[in-house]
């Protein structure tokens, strides 16, 4: 670990150099760099998919829509979007300053860590990089033990693409991860569970550093059967692609549990059966369209919150488990206690609950009664029930008849609230991440203003009142001498 | 050493220790029992990690004594819940409660103008004009400027949407992000307050509002108009020092605003981790002012001595804190200051009605052991004489003290303005930028090139060109520092967007649901998805039909 830790502190010094010497500055720089990152993804398509199926067991089409395709998309956004987010912005100053001129630059914070995960191992880790890239950043990647063969893919081959004096990537666990928080940054961005997010945020306090946090949470759905019944095929897909499609379940915008009216439980949990089967056929396990657990720790920690004694008995579909193969069914649970560890912890796996409710307007004070989720999704075509849910209750995001596509929306902030993050990115607003915002005021010293100063007077005071007010036209009244400096 | 200094001496070495062994849990409960561990320590000589002290004194207790609290963790926690409980009734949330709380606000100042300019007179002797200039009609404008454009500010943003996502329309909704606490400071303690607390509610949040108790008259104030004007079902003060704000932090808020010091920000930050609650603070630190040898050299000096001696005497986070300019233009430049000095102030500053006293003692007598270090008497060119019984130091200029000094190594927060020479301008980006980073930085130059380049090789929170201070009543420019001079910003728009959450909210619908995106899939859904991530529409198309481009 003395090692560890000294590769760290030179690699840290390393990145400060680059970083003063300007280079990572130019636009020039920037948009190099996320070209490489696009030519790297398209160069080891086939690479990139082989470890994400090691690591998580990803079909190729699975991997390429939610990381390799995504990254890419990401990377060009940026490369098209530079030239115009540099720009500087104008502010509109009070007449009064003229002739001084406002804007505000957008300045790279410096040296950044970033700490991806391992469900999408490449997404995550890559996506915070063009931000902080295009930030004009230099950049320290950790990327996560649990998917090794992704992380030392990441390690090997963005090197040999990018400035590797200024964005390097570090693998390791929790002790490297410890070492790194030692260090000061000038930004952490961090994509995890609230628990190691508290001791980012404690360790950042320490350097006063900036921290985003992607988190996570119980992302509810509420089904309003009353007004989407005729698209209920469409609903069904949508939350079994949600839930099972997208890594088992192991992403912090998937779908945790739904919410529906009693009366349609049944029916609703009839046609998610008919649904999972036509994915994955009558043999889930070998469909290969299913993500597998990702870790030991992780497979037993589904397996000790289905074990749960009430949660057993509420099981209508599934919960078969193969430990050697880390597989776990796609699961329906319906009414599980609401007290059970389920119900309080985020799945994070192929298991989903049906909570039933008497009305589907109960589900806004249940979603209240939980912390904040880094995202709502709600099928509903009654404009009633969507404005409460969107001025009652609180969330990352909401997403009204579909889930998780959000994240492919890269004009909308993408971030958590309360207990599910804080900060949000990409598109713009991952420029916006990486970036410190200087405001600026150009003045001028051929005019001035003898009321800014002391010795105070009754003038002076007069003055500043109208221009704060900015009446200018009593202001040139007043400097004529034609109205009482009492009279303000 | 005096038995003062002594005292927090240890008690700043107390602390650091502190703060290093238990990093990632900092013992906050230690803090409650014994208050002089954050109310200590000027006398920073000793073996404190450098970056340690960078201090903005804005809310450091002066007084060190024991405190008899009365609101303690138990208090805190119900006040807290009984907010929760008025926020989550929703009224906060509607357009009309925050629109008359503003004018409340607005109504307060303008019928207590007076009462007010009082309070700051008692606690800081701040000149009525400057507290006018400063605080009330700063803060006032602030406000009129949320009452106007509340309805645009909280009016959704609709955003486009890309094909990927294609039938649908986007939105960003703001949203309160629900209970908040805001810690202000004392050096321009009605400001401070009342400016966070607009935002605050102009976004639709219960705030809680902890003055600082080292302006006990503005303090005092602030509780008596809040609960006279305002909303106390959700907008509270609690007054006190270091026991109360300990227990408020102990507390699980939404946000927490913090005006003041680094030290203290640190702390305010780490007790915000446990409840993962973002923070906002705004800090200090050495603000430099780098004169060049071509320019209007009067207007340049009134504006070092309006940004100094002019701005509660030196005691802002974005005063002047040392000039720097080059070696044959110094005294130059210091004898237009000395000018200059007199015309404002007169022969004999002491007296001037026109200059803010020092906080109090404590702060007067770190001041002075400031200009009693070694080597510093001889470098005094103005000023230095102090007055202990009125508060009173006069304005002090210094040429080329050593750079080892705390003048030099920390923020002053006072009357003192040293100025350091450099061969060229040049050079004193170099001065600049081998310290933290300040909250504010100015340069006083004609020439562009210079300008330009100051503006890009120089980070802090903002920059002033040819003028000092202004630019923070400008409200189209967001106030913040960052690194060691906070994180965060706020002021106009900017302090409605710090009490806010921004919440994408995504309208899709049930028209052209396609199976490309669900298993089991298939060489060709991957195709498809390929064109489609990359906004390829044609290509999406072919592949739909089975053709591939790249065949």
């Amino acid at each position: 670990m003395e090692d560890m830790k000294e590769t760290v502190e030179q690699s840290l010094r390393e990145m400060r150099e680059t970083f003063a010497s300007g280079r990572t500055r130019s636009v020039k720089w920037r948009k190099t760099q996320l070209r490489a990152i696009i030519e790297m993804v398209k160069d080891n398509e086939d690479k990139m998919c082989d470890v994400l199926f090691q690591d998580l067991g990803k079909h190729s089409t699975e991997a390429f829509r939610d990381e390799l395709g995504f990254v890419i998309r990401s990377a060009t956004t940026a490369l098209d979007c530079l030239d115009k987010w540099v720009v500087p912005r104008k502010s509109n100053l009070p007449l009064l300053f003229y002739p001084a001129k406002g804007k505000v630059i957008s300045e790279p914070y410096g040296t950044v860590l970033v700490m991806s995960s391992w469900n999408f191992p490449i997404s995550l880790s890559l996506d915070p990089l063009i931000g902080a890239i295009s930030g004009g950043n230099t950049v320290l990647l950790k990327s996560s033990e649990l998917s090794p063969n992704a992380s030392a893919f990441l390690a090997k081959t963005i090197p040999s693409y990018l400035d590797n004096k200024a964005i390097k990537v570090i693998e390791g666990g929790p002790d490297v991860a410890t070492i790194l928080l030692q260090q000061q940054w000038d930004k952490i961005f961090f994509t995890g569970s609230p628990k190691i997010g508290r001791i980012i945020l404690a360790a950042a306090a320490e350097h006063l550093t900036p921290v985003t946090l992607e988190l996570g949470g119980k992302c509810p759905t509420i089904v309003d059967h009353h007004s989407v019944s005729k698209d209920m095929k469409s609903v069904v897909k949508r939350i079994s692609g949600g839930k099972w499609g997208s890594c088992s379940g192991q992403a912090c915008i998937s779908v945790d549990y739904v919410l529906v009216e009693q009366s349609f439980a049944s029916p609703l949990i009839e046609m998610l059966k008919t649904t999972v089967k036509s994915f994955f056929g009558d043999n889930p396990k070998e469909s290969g369209c299913l993500s597998k657990i990702v870790s030991k720790k992780h497979f037993q920690r589904l397996a000790r919150l289905l074990n749960d004694p009430g949660v057993k008995a509420s099981i209508v579909y599934g919960g078969s488990m193969d430990e050697d193969k880390l597989f776990v069914e796609p699961t329906i649970l319906l009414d599980p206690p609401l007290d059970s560890e389920i119900m309080n912890e985020e799945i994070f796996g192929p298991i989903l609950p049906i909570i039933t409710l008497r009305d589907i307007q109960e589900s806004i004070g249940f979603i209240k009664s939980k912390p904040k989720p880094l995202a709502i999704y709600a099928f509903t075509k009654d404009e009633n029930l969507k404005t409460r849910i969107l001025s009652e209750t609180s969330s990352g995001s909401v997403t009204f008849n579909d889930v998780m596509i959000q994240y492919m929306c890269d004009a909308l902030p993408f971030g958590g609230v309360g207990e599910s993050g804080i900060g949000r990115y990409h598109g713009k607003y991952s420029f916006e991440c990486f970036s410190h915002e200087k405001a600026i005021m150009e003045g001028s010293l051929a005019m001035d203003l003898e009321a800014r100063y002391p010795p105070w007077n009754s003038f002076k005071l007069a003055f500043i009142r109208l221009a704060f007010r900015e009446a200018y036209f009593k202001l040139v009244l007043l400097m004529l001498g034609l109205i009482k400096v009492r009279d303000q | 050493m005096t038995k003062l200094q002594l005292l927090n001496t240890n008690h700043t070495l107390c602390f650091a220790k502190g703060f290093y062994r238990y990093r990632t849990r900092l013992n906050l409960a230690s803090l409650a029992t014994s208050p002089n561990l954050i109310s200590g320590g000027y006398s920073s000589k000793t073996c404190i990690p450098s970056r340690l002290k960078f201090t903005c004194y804005a809310t450091l207790s002066a007084v060190v004594k024991n405190h008899t609290s009365a609101f303690d963790g138990k208090e805190a926690a119900l006040l807290v819940e009984e907010l929760r409980v008025n926020f989550n009734t929703g009224r906060a949330k509607s357009y009309e409660w925050r629109i008359s709380q503003l004018q409340n606000i607005a109504k307060m100042i303008d019928e207590k103008e007076r009462c007010i300019a009082q309070a700051l007179y008692q606690d800081l002797s701040k000149p009525e004009l400057e507290a006018f200039i400063a605080e009330i009609s700063n803060t006032k404008s602030s406000c009129m400027l949320a009452i106007k454009e509340l309805k645009n500010w909280m009016a959704p943003e609709t955003v486009k949407t890309s094909m990927t996502t294609f039938p649908s329309s986007a939105q960003i909704v703001s949203e309160p992000l629900g209970v908040v606490l805001v810690i202000s400071a004392w050096n321009f303690p009605f400001l401070l307050s009342v400016e966070p607390v607009i935002g605050a509610i102009a976004a639709g949040n219960a705030v809680v509002l902890k003055p600082s108790e080292i302006a006990p008259a503005t303090s005092s104030l602030l509780a008596k108009l809040f609960s006279e004007y305002l909303d106390n079902t959700t907008i509270r003060v609690i007054e006190g020092g270091v026991p109360e704000t300990t227990a408020l932090l102990d507390q699980r808020w939404d946000k927490i605003f913090f005006t003041g010091g680094a030290r203290v920000g640190r702390i305010v930050m780490a007790a915000a981790a446990k409840n993962l609650t973002p923070v906002v603070l705004e800090l200090g630190g050495k603000c430099p002012a780098l004169v060049d040898s071509d320019v209007n050299l009067q207007v340049a000096a009134r504006r070092i001595i309006a940004g100094k001696w002019g701005c509660n005497n030196g005691q802002a986070c974005i005063g002047v804190d040392y000039v720097i300019t080059t070696k044959d233009y110094a005294s130059k430049l210091i004898d237009v200051l000395k000018t200059e000095l007199k015309t404002f102030f007169g022969e004999n500053p002491l007296e001037s009605q026109d200059l803010s006293r020092i906080v109090n003692s404590f702060h007067f007598k770190r001041l002075e052991s400031m200009l009693n270090e070694n080597g510093i008497a001889d470098k005094v060119v103005q000023g230095g004489q102090t007055s202990e019984d009125k508060l009173n130091i006069s304005p002090t200029i210094l040429l080329d003290v050593p750079e080892a000094s705390s003048m030099m190594q920390e923020e002053i927060f006072g009357p003192i303005l040293p100025v350091v020479t450099v061969q060229k301008i040049e050079d004193g980006f170099q001065v600049i930028r081998s310290k933290p980073k300040p909250l504010a930085a100015y340069l006083f130059t004609d020439n562009k090139e210079l300008q330009k380049q100051f503006v890009q090789d120089v980070s802090a929170g903002g920059i002033s060109i040819n003028d000092t201070v202004v630019h923070v009543t400008v409200k189209d420019l967001p106030f913040g520092g960052v690194g060691e001079s906070g994180l965060g910003a706020y002021h106009g728009k900017f302090s409605y967007e710090t009490f806010s959450h921004k919440k994408g909210v995504l309208y899709r619908s049930f028209a052209g649901d396609s199976d490309l995106r669900y298993p089991p899939y298939t060489p060709k859904k991957k195709m498809v998805l390929k064109a489609l991530l990359s906004s390829d529409i044609f290509g999406a198309i072919l592949a739909f039909f089975g053709f591939s481009k790249d065949s």
